[in-house]
């Protein structure tokens, strides 16, 4: 089996914390993983992506070819729209729904949802209202990983969570706690 | 045990294990996490090996070249233009030789994801004579950088070690071996080191002699070897050459292939002559996969017909290639089933919010409006971002330090005001000579030194001249009563626009320095004050795990 991933945001918004929980775990589960991500000018508020590839057998490109990517994850809605031509026919779009305005033009709200009906498989949610709801406004991006996490597949659940407890460990038990209320929170919003 | 590691850790960790005595280099992507790394293991500070940044790729090689002459073994690592200011003492260094093993690590930023060109520094491996190593996966980058270290003691040569943005910044599992003690042998005593003429003549025909050895290591090494594939005996074979990472898009797209190919893998120059000839026997079309400019396939061109690659169309002529590409280039059609949405705008990178720079621009636009003729001119590092809206200040980006060469020359054909905007960063890796060439002309010149006290753009690495600019300006001749320190903020936007004018309307060098921390800088140094820092990447990393 694999799962192709495209993780998608603006610099600075925390996805590559959510490939380093996956990466986490699927070394922990003796599953291969691949992931290619942006480093340097475009992080600065520019827009940012990672392929990230798991699979139980070898991985060969470090990139997503088009048509495979079996979810985009994104923190910002008009960068998950960015990377349409990735996403597999059965694929899923998971993502923030909270426009990240940072450019003079950006497009309107009708027009943004416009997009995302024509599409097939889409979960949105107002992931930083969420966060700031539970007290942990900078745990944003683990409510998207709980929406994702059960179809992940290669993954289990549990060593989601223990594998998202290890990588936030060295920030505290705090900041721990913080990560997996979130990371609930989007599991839960997932199975209603 | 296996870790999970970028391409450019597994590179760090290979030459660490490998026994390494010191790391030269100077920041710049896609190579600076290589260097960073190496900073962060504990065994670096066990065994004392150099990790400190240099000023520039040039002082970076130069070290490094003498630590392997004293009998260490010695890495260098820089982004490919890197490779421009590094190249006298790269090239000359085939002459000298090496002692001490050498490798010299060029990351290539094909797409120019980062970088103001796409050049492919394999072409100065065949320049300057040298064996060329291209790993196409991290273990392998892993495995391979012991072996360079290997083959420049065996041969007695720098060996150039190539590594591209998207192996550099992949992640994979690596398994990871047990540490070499650090290698220390005798310092030289050859006459060959000393370049004169009469010896570099001696010295560049011994390098002469030894490509043939170069060749065997090509022939001989598993890192060159030809796979075949067949699916259909009915059809003919095709052949590939696939260098470094195109290799992985090769195999990714034999997954969907119906024919027969024979793929010669390509992680070693120069090119194994043998090997192609077994490769390309019978077969009617030859086709080159190689992520960069199209430097096998040149080579190709010259011996074999049915060449095809970059240069003949069949994949692009430009930027770094994709599953896509090469997938198509072997006739396979990759699908989209959604197309791109209609209403995505470009996100282009900007400058921080609250960044000091933006302060400098907003007050230079606010001076240069009353002199419609004059220029900005700019340089290599956040601050061209100032080229983007909402500023549109500058007037060229080019190479590191040419703000003020460029700014000299323009001001030398009656060009007025001329102005230059450097990094702090940028000023000591190449400016420094430019402002004196300046001086010694009495350009009517204003240098606008914007020092944010580190090298910002590829993460905030230490800088060279932090506290001694206004040293530096005044020992290179500028007049002590011209160099002016500012602090940009919005508040102070006006006395600089003043400070501005008075130096443009003088008629020799001045150099005005706008200095604040870095905002990115500024909010670490918080964090740090606030939390102990982990120092050691062996416990902290967030990606490590053993087994």
């Amino acid at each position: 089996m694999k799962k192709d991933i495209i993780l998608s945001g603006v610099g600075g918004q925390g996805i590559l914390s959510i490939a380093t929980v996956i990466g986490e775990a699927a070394t922990r589960s003796n599953i291969n993983l691949k992931q290619a991500e942006v480093h340097g000018m475009s992080q600065r508020g520019g827009d940012v992506q990672s392929n990230l590839r798991l699979s139980d057998d070898d991985i060969h490109s470090d990139l997503i070819p088009y048509g495979e990517a079996d979810m985009i994850i994104s923190m910002e809605p008009m960068e998950a729209l960015r990377y349409l031509p990735y996403l597999s026919k059965d694929g899923c779009i998971i993502t923030s729904s909270k426009p990240f305005v940072n450019i003079p033009v950006y497009p309107s709200e009708e027009s943004l949802q416009a997009e995302f009906r024509k599409l097939p498989n889409v979960q949105m949610a107002d992931i930083e209202q969420m966060a700031k709801d539970l007290g942990a406004p900078k745990s944003a991006n683990m409510i998207l990983l709980g929406m994702a996490a059960s179809k992940i597949e290669l993954l289990s659940l549990d060593k989601l969570r223990s594998s998202l407890s290890r990588v936030f460990a060295r920030k505290g038990e705090k900041i721990v706690e913080d990560n997996l209320k979130c990371f609930e929170a989007g599991l839960n919003l997932k199975s209603k | 045990m296996k870790r999970l590691l970028l391409g450019d850790e597994a590179l760090a960790l290979g030459a660490l294990n490998a026994g390494l005595g010191g790391v030269y280099a100077y920041p710049g992507t896609p190579s600076t996490e290589i260097t960073e790394y190496i900073q962060g293991n504990s065994l670096s500070k066990e065994r004392g090996i150099h990790t400190a940044w240099c000023t520039n790729e040039k002082t970076a090689m130069e070290a490094a070249l003498g630590m392997s002459y004293a009998g260490r073994r010695a890495l260098v690592c820089m982004k490919h233009v890197g490779m421009n200011v590094a190249a006298d003492a790269f090239v000359n260094s085939a002459i000298t030789g090496v002692n001490g093993g050498l490798v010299v690590v060029a990351a290539d930023d094909p797409s120019m994801h980062s970088s103001q060109n796409e050049q492919d520094s394999r072409f100065y491996g065949k320049f300057a004579m040298l064996p060329v190593m291209e790993p196409s996966s991290q273990q392998e980058t892993y495995d391979m950088i012991s072996e360079a270290f290997e083959l420049s003691e065996e041969l007695h040569l720098p060996v150039l070690f190539r590594m591209v943005t998207r192996l550099a910044h992949s992640r994979a599992s690596v398994e990871i071996s047990n540490p070499l003690s650090m290698k220390q042998y005798d310092a030289a005593s050859e006459k060959g080191w000393v370049l004169l003429p009469a010896i570099a003549r001696r010295q560049y025909n011994a390098l002469i002699e030894k490509q043939s050895a170069l060749q065997k290591a090509s022939l001989e090494t598993y890192h060159n070897r030809i796979e075949t594939i067949e699916k259909d005996p009915r059809q003919p074979e095709i052949a590939v050459v696939a260098s470094g990472i195109a290799y992985n898009y090769v195999l990714e797209a034999v997954a969907k292939y119906k024919g027969n190919l024979r793929i010669l893998k390509i992680s070693q120059y120069p090119l194994p002559e043998e090997k192609i000839k077994r490769l390309t026997k019978g077969v009617q079309r030859i086709i080159v996969a190689e992520d960069g400019q199209p430097f096998i396939e040149e080579q190709l061109c010259k011996s074999y017909k049915n060449v095809e690659g970059r240069l003949t169309g069949l994949l692009p002529r430009t930027g770094e290639l994709t599953p896509d590409t090469v997938a198509s280039a072997l006739g396979i059609e990759t699908k989209s089933y959604f197309q791109p949405s209609g209403i995505l705008e470009a996100r282009p990178p900007q400058l921080c919010p609250g960044c000091g720079h933006r302060d400098v621009y907003a007050a230079l636009n606010k001076v240069m409006e009353d002199y419609p003729k004059g220029r900005i001119f700019g340089d290599i590092g956040c601050y061209t971002l100032g080229a983007l809206p909402p500023f549109k200040a500058l007037a060229s980006c080019v190479d590191m330090g040419a703000s003020i060469g460029m700014a000299k020359g323009a001001s030398d054909a009656g060009l007025f005001p001329a102005v230059a905007v450097i990094g702090d960063s940028t000023f000591t890796h190449s400016g420094m000579t430019c402002l004196l060439d300046a001086v010694n002309a009495k350009s009517p010149i204003t240098v606008v030194l914007s020092d944010n006290l580190t090298t910002a753009m590829t993460g905030g690495q230490d800088s060279a001249g932090t506290s001694r600019f206004e040293a530096i300006c005044i020992a290179l001749g500028v007049e002590p009563e011209h160099v002016k320190v500012v602090v940009p903020t919005p508040g102070n936007i006006p006395s600089i626009t003043e400070t501005l004018r008075e130096e443009i309307q003088y008629k020799g060098v001045s150099v005005i320095i706008p200095r604040r921390e870095c905002m990115q800088t500024l909010k670490r140094h918080q964090k740090q004050t606030q939390s102990q820092k982990p120092t050691d990447n062996q416990i902290s990393s967030d990606n490590q795990t053993s087994k």
